[in-house]
């Protein structure tokens, strides 16, 4: 278990994950694979992501993971202007953006090297899994 | 749907506490200066309440109530969890147990020195730090309420066109209503679409004046029967309709939570949206009346930004007058309680800005996470 209130590189000091039995899968491929994987229910092969116990589509348990191909486009972005939350201090104006993975998922990430004020919905992106600590690798995304 | 609710139980009593930016007292002292003001508008002594409830987020239980009190025997307690939301749901709740008999007087308050104490804004009530599901979206800077609902307006505006000006019209037409509003923060001051347009961006798309205040204050709301309600000192407001909805998947960033609860209301209710006299939706952030008039289907989706640009949500003019104490964005934000409490007003005929003729009140306290419709005696 690790958070940080530090900087890391030019990133903000935003709590960092706590991963837990339902999603260290997730985070292990990040870190050990540079690799985006997404669960996928085995009874009826709905993809869900947050990482869950249950599938919402048919309740079953079971699932596997599948590796994302890491491509997709902005659905909707946020600029946070004033530092509303002391971890932005020093860090705005400063974007989040929600990326429709071209497998379906919705994934909350940064972009790297795209300026706030060019970030755009449609825009097609690609992951980059970058290293924040020992144990935690973010899927981050640039633009394609 | 069940009908089973269907006027049986009122609001009877209404109070709250001055609103400002630091209130010098506790939240306690807040909730009871506001209890014991609505039980003095309905007419019932403090030691006859047998149920207490509030949010799951309010810092006073209801023990400690009771103990103020002087509660001879609390039959009905509780709280629901989510965040500010949950008022209408609380209404819900409360009116049930009333229909089942398992308390006769009721209380729902609110007590939050929202300003001086814990901000929500600044995530310091609902930040988790990377806990939970908090995993996949604090570490990205999602750290406070706006920055998810942010995600959404964005999401809209892309879909249907909305434009902040016409967001700025929701701040516009509430703060029109709070001049005529003694008791509302921003009593005395104007607002133009310009000073609108022109205030600084919070969280893009939000600009400042889309923003809910932050307030010091107490609330409260008394219930009883529909028949008990007959002979108490204020004219009764009937609770016709009260259900509460939450997401029960991955949230789309389109819909919100009023798409899933609008079918089941309005079939309760047994009127249409077309039939209400006024309405109070919870502005945390401007956006989202836009929104919920149109998931609650008081217009077509994406003929909300016109509607409001064109008048319809003000009282002077307007065919649906929305927020009509000023709202939270304002008056003052108690988290849904002073929309409730501007919602019996209405039936009530005391309104500082009241609507003629009101027969029917709806109040939605969290765009679909609870909704309650508010009918005058005959």
């Amino acid at each position: 278990m690790t958070t940080t209130h530090e900087p890391v590189g030019d990133r903000p000091p935003f709590p960092l994950p706590i991963p837990t039995e339902d999603n260290q899968p997730f985070w292990d491929a990040l870190r050990e694979r540079k690799q985006l994987i997404v669960q996928e229910c085995e009874a009826c092969s709905t993809l869900v992501h947050p990482p869950r116990p249950m599938c919402p589509e048919c309740g079953a348990f079971e699932k596997t993971w599948r590796p994302m191909s890491g491509r997709g486009t902005v659905c909707s972005y946020v600029v946070t202007h004033q530092a509303i939350h002391p971890a932005y201090n020093g860090f705005t104006p400063f974007a989040t953006v929600l990326v429709q993975l071209e497998e379906g998922p919705l994934v909350t990430t940064n972009l790297v090297d795209v300026s706030h004020d060019e970030v755009a919905i449609g825009m097609p992106v690609e992951l980059v899994a970058t290293e924040l600590s020992d144990e935690i690798t973010l899927p981050l995304f640039r633009r394609a | 749907m069940s009908t089973a609710l269907r006027n049986r139980v009122a609001i009877v009593g209404v109070g709250e506490t001055d609103y400002s930016r630091d209130s010098g007292r506790s939240e306690m002292m807040l909730a009871l200066q506001a209890i014991t003001a609505a039980l003095a508008d309905a007419g019932i002594a403090p030691s006859e309440v047998d149920g207490l409830m509030t949010w799951r987020v309010d810092n006073t239980s209801e023990a400690e109530i009771a103990a103020n009190l002087g509660v001879k025997d609390l039959a009905w307690f509780g709280d629901i969890n989510q965040a500010g939301n949950v008022g209408a749901a609380l209404v819900a709740h409360a009116s049930a147990a009333i229909v089942a008999g398992l308390a006769n007087v009721i209380v729902i308050y609110r007590g939050m020195n929202g300003r001086s104490g814990a901000r929500y804004g600044r995530g310091e009530v609902t930040g988790r730090r990377g806990q939970g599901g908090s995993a996949f979206t604090e570490p990205f800077g999602l750290l406070t309420p706006q920055h998810g609902l942010a995600m959404t307006a964005r999401r809209r505006m892309h879909e249907f066109g909305t434009t902040s000006r016409q967001f700025g019209h929701v701040a516009v037409s509430e703060r029109e209503h709070a001049l005529r509003n003694p008791r509302a923060t921003f009593y005395g001051k104007p607002l133009t679409i310009e000073d609108h347009q022109e205030s600084r961006l919070v969280v893009d798309p939000f600009h400042l004046y889309d923003c809910c205040l932050e307030t010091d204050g107490g609330g409260a709301l008394v219930l009883v029967s529909a028949k008990r309600a007959r002979d108490l000192r204020q004219p009764p407001a009937l609770i016709r309709a009260a259900a509460q909805a939450g997401y029960a998947k991955e949230r789309a960033f389109v819909d919100t939570a009023a798409a899933s609860l609008a079918p089941r209301f309005w079939a309760q209710a047994g009127v249409a949206p077309s039939e209400v006299d006024v309405a109070q939706i919870y502005d945390h952030f401007a956006p989202f009346v836009v929104f919920a008039l149109e998931d609650y289907g008081f217009v077509e989706r994406g003929e909300g930004g016109p509607f409001v640009e064109a008048g319809g949500i003000r009282w002077d003019g307007g065919t649906l007058p929305v927020n009509t104490s000023g709202g939270h964005l304002s008056e003052a934000y108690l988290q849904g309680m002073n929309q409730l409490i501007e919602g019996v007003r209405q039936v009530r005929g005391q309104s500082t800005a009241q609507v003629a003729d009101c027969h029917l009140s709806f109040v939605d306290t969290g765009i679909g996470t609870g909704a309650i419709l508010l009918e005058r005696a005959s």
